[in-house]
C-alpha cells in the first residue's frame, strides 16, 4: 500500500531566522518605536521655539548637558554621594525593621501596642520628618540619614510582620519536631517562610527610602544628586535638570534590576511560583 | 467496648494513661478526647482508625508534645513527655515539607539542629535519600515534586534523626490509590529493615488492616476508644486476601456501631445512650 508522506508545514513560522523568539524582540521592538516616535516629537516641539530654549529643551540639550555631567565626574560623584547615605540608611532600617518586625509579629503584646504604633507613623510620608531632623540634628549628614530611614523602616516592619503573621503554622510545628528551637526557629524557618512577604516589603521601603532622600538632599548643600537638581534650578537651566532627573531615574532602575528582581526571581523559582 | 491493654513483661515503649484533650473554644470548651490509655511495645506498628473529629490526630499531637493534655501523662521511653522531642517525630498529612529548602536540605534539617558535623551529615543525608528511592532528586524543590514524592521525601526527613517513635497522621490520605499502594509497599519495606515503633493515623480501615499489627478503633463526638483489634495476618500483606478483608469488615461493622451510637447520644442532646 502506498502511502503520500508529505512534509507538515507548522503554521506561525514567519521570515526564516525571525521566526524563534519572535515573542522575545517583539515588546523591545514596540518600546524602541514607542520611544523613538515620543523623542522625535519631543524634538520637534522644542525646536519649533514655542517655549525659550532654557525652560525646555530638546532631548539632544539634555543629552548633551547628561554627557557633559558625566564627562567631568560631577554626575558620577554625586550619584556615589547620594548612593552612600542610602545604603547606610536603608542598612539600619533593615537591621531594626526585621527586628520590629518580628516581635510585632510573634509577640501579641506587642502586636497590640507597638503595631499600631507602627501603623500611625508609616501613614506620614518620610519627608514629613525632615524639618524636625534638622531642629534636632541640624543641617547635617545625620539628618539625611535619619530621613532615608525613617522612609524605609515602616515598609520593612509591615513587610517582615506580614510575612512571619502569614506563616503557615505547619512549618513552625514541623520544625520543633523535628527539633529546632529558639532562635533557630526564627532563622532557619521563620524567616526564610517570611522571606516572599519580606521581600516585597523590602522592596517598597527601598523607593520610599530613594524618594525621601532626594527629598533631602534637594535642601542640603553638599554635592549630591538632589543637590544637582536645586543647583540646574538655580542656573535656570532645564536641561541640566532634566539631566540629572534622567541619572536619577537610572540609578533608580539599575538597582531594581541588578539587586530586587534577580532576589525576586530567585525567591519565585523555589517557592514555584511561577507556575 | 474500651479495652486497656494487658501490661506487657517488657516495659512499653509508649504510655498513656488517663490522656484526655479538651480545647477552648469560641464556641466554648469542646472535649475533643476522652481519657484514653494505651500501651505501645517497641516495634510495634499501631493503627489509629476512626472518622474526622475523633481525637486521633489530637492524640498525635499530644504524643509529640506539641500540645499539652488536659488531662493524664503521656510517657516515652519511661519519661514523661513535656514538649516536642527528636525521639517522637510527628509526619503531617501534606508533608509540611519546606519550600525554600531543596530535598537534601529538608532532609538534612533535623541533623543540622542536633549538631552532627558536616561530613557525617551528608552521608546520613544521601542514605536516606537513597533508602526512600529518590536518588538524584536531592536538588529538587518541593514544588517540582509529585504527591507520593513528597510524602517519601517527609518520611526520609523524620527517620534521618533516628526517631524511637514515628508518628504519622494520615500521610496518604491525599494520594491516588495506585501511589498509595505503593507507598504501603514502601513504608513495610523500611519500618521491617528498622523496626520503629509506629503510630499511624487513617481513616481507611483496609489500609489499618494492611498496615498494622494492632488496630485501635476510634469514634467521634466525643473523641474516644470504642475497639482494639490484633492483626496477626502474616506479611507482606495484599489488599485482596479474603483474611484481610474480613478483619476489614469486622472492623467497619465496629465503627458504624460506634457512629449510630454518636448520632443517638447527639440527638439525645448529649445523654448517654
Amino acid at each position: 500500500m502506498e502511502t503520500n508522506m508529505q512534509p507538515v508545514t507548522l503554521p506561525g513560522r514567519g521570515w526564516s531566522g525571525l521566526s524563534i523568539g519572535r515573542e522575545r524582540w517583539m515588546p523591545w521592538a514596540r518600546r524602541a518605536v514607542f520611544f523613538g516616535g515620543l523623542l522625535l516629537a519631543w524634538e520637534l516641539v522644542a525646536r519649533a521655539g514655542i517655549w525659550p530654549e532654557y525652560l525646555f529643551p530638546a532631548p539632544s540639550r539634555v543629552f548633551a548637558a547628561l554627557a557633559n555631567g558625566i564627562g567631568k565626574g560631577l554626575y558620577l560623584t554625586a550619584a556615589w554621594v547620594s548612593l552612600q547615605r542610602i545604603a547606610i540608611g536603608y542598612a539600619i532600617s533593615l537591621a531594626a525593621g526585621v527586628v520590629l518586625g518580628l516581635l510585632i509579629g510573634r509577640v501579641r503584646a506587642l502586636n497590640e501596642t507597638l503595631g499600631s504604633l507602627v501603623l500611625g507613623l508609616q501613614a506620614l510620608p518620610s519627608v514629613c520628618w525632615l524639618p524636625l531632623a534638622i531642629l534636632w540634628m541640624g543641617l547635617s549628614e545625620r539628618a539625611i540619614i535619619f530621613v532615608v530611614v525613617m522612609g524605609a523602616l515602616f515598609s520593612i516592619t509591615l513587610g517582615v510582620e506580614a510575612g512571619v503573621k502569614n506563616t503557615p503554622p505547619q512549618y513552625v510545628k514541623a520544625a520543633r519536631v523535628l527539633g529546632a528551637r529558639g532562635v533557630a526557629l526564627y532563622s532557619e524557618v521563620i524567616l526564610p517562610a517570611a522571606l516572599p512577604a519580606v521581600l516585597s516589603g523590602l522592596k517598597q521601603g527601598w523607593t520610599f527610602a530613594w524618594r525621601s532622600l532626594m527629598a533631602g538632599e534637594l535642601l542640603f548643600y553638599t554635592l549630591s544628586l538632589g543637590n544637582l537638581l536645586q543647583t540646574g534650578r538655580d542656573l535656570n537651566d532645564a536641561a541640566q535638570v532634566m539631566a540629572v532627573m534622567v541619572m536619577i531615574i537610572i540609578v533608580g532602575v539599575t538597582i531594581d534590576q541588578a539587586v530586587f528582581a534577580p532576589l525576586e526571581r530567585r525567591v519565585r523559582a523555589r517557592w514555584g511560583l511561577n507556575g | 467496648m474500651i479495652t486497656d491493654v494487658v501490661t506487657q513483661t517488657c516495659a512499653p515503649i509508649l504510655r498513656l494513661e488517663g490522656v484526655s484533650k479538651t480545647f477552648n473554644g469560641q464556641n466554648g470548651a469542646v472535649e475533643a478526647l476522652q481519657p484514653v490509655s494505651l500501651d505501645v511495645r517497641a516495634g510495634e506498628f499501631v493503627c489509629l482508625l476512626g472518622p474526622s473529629g475523633c481525637g486521633k490526630s489530637t492524640l498525635l499531637s499530644l504524643i509529640a508534645g506539641l500540645e499539652k493534655p488536659t488531662t493524664g501523662n503521656v510517657f516515652a521511653n519511661g519519661k514523661a513527655v513535656t514538649g516536642p522531642g527528636v525521639d517522637r517525630v510527628l509526619m503531617f498529612q501534606d508533608g509540611a515539607l519546606f519550600p525554600w529548602l531543596n530535598v537534601r536540605a529538608n532532609v538534612e534539617f533535623g541533623l543540622r539542629q542536633t549538631g552532627m558535623p558536616r561530613r557525617e551529615r551528608a552521608g546520613a543525608t544521601q542514605r536516606w535519600i537513597d533508602a526512600v528511592h529518590l536518588t538524584g532528586f536531592e536538588r529538587s524543590f518541593v514544588h517540582e515534586l509529585s504527591g507520593g514524592m513528597r510524602q517519601r521525601v517527609a518520611i526520609a526527613r523524620a527517620l534521618a534523626i533516628n526517631p524511637d517513635i514515628l508518628l504519622m497522621d494520615e500521610p496518604f490520605g491525599a494520594l491516588d490509590a495506585m501511589t498509595r499502594d505503593l507507598m504501603h509497599r514502601e513504608l513495610e519495606s523500611i519500618w521491617e529493615s528498622n523496626h520503629k515503633t509506629v503510630m499511624f493515623v487513617t481513616h481507611n480501615v483496609r489500609e489499618a488492616v494492611a498496615l498494622g499489627d494492632r488496630v485501635v478503633v476510634f469514634a467521634a463526638r466525643p473523641g474516644r476508644i470504642v475497639a482494639e483489634f490484633h492483626i496477626d495476618l502474616p506479611r507482606p500483606r495484599s489488599l485482596e486476601d479474603h483474611a484481610l478483608v474480613d478483619q476489614a469488615r469486622q472492623i467497619t461493622a465496629v465503627l458504624r456501631e460506634a457512629g449510630a451510637e454518636s448520632l443517638h447520644s447527639a440527638v439525645r442532646s448529649g445523654a448517654p445512650a
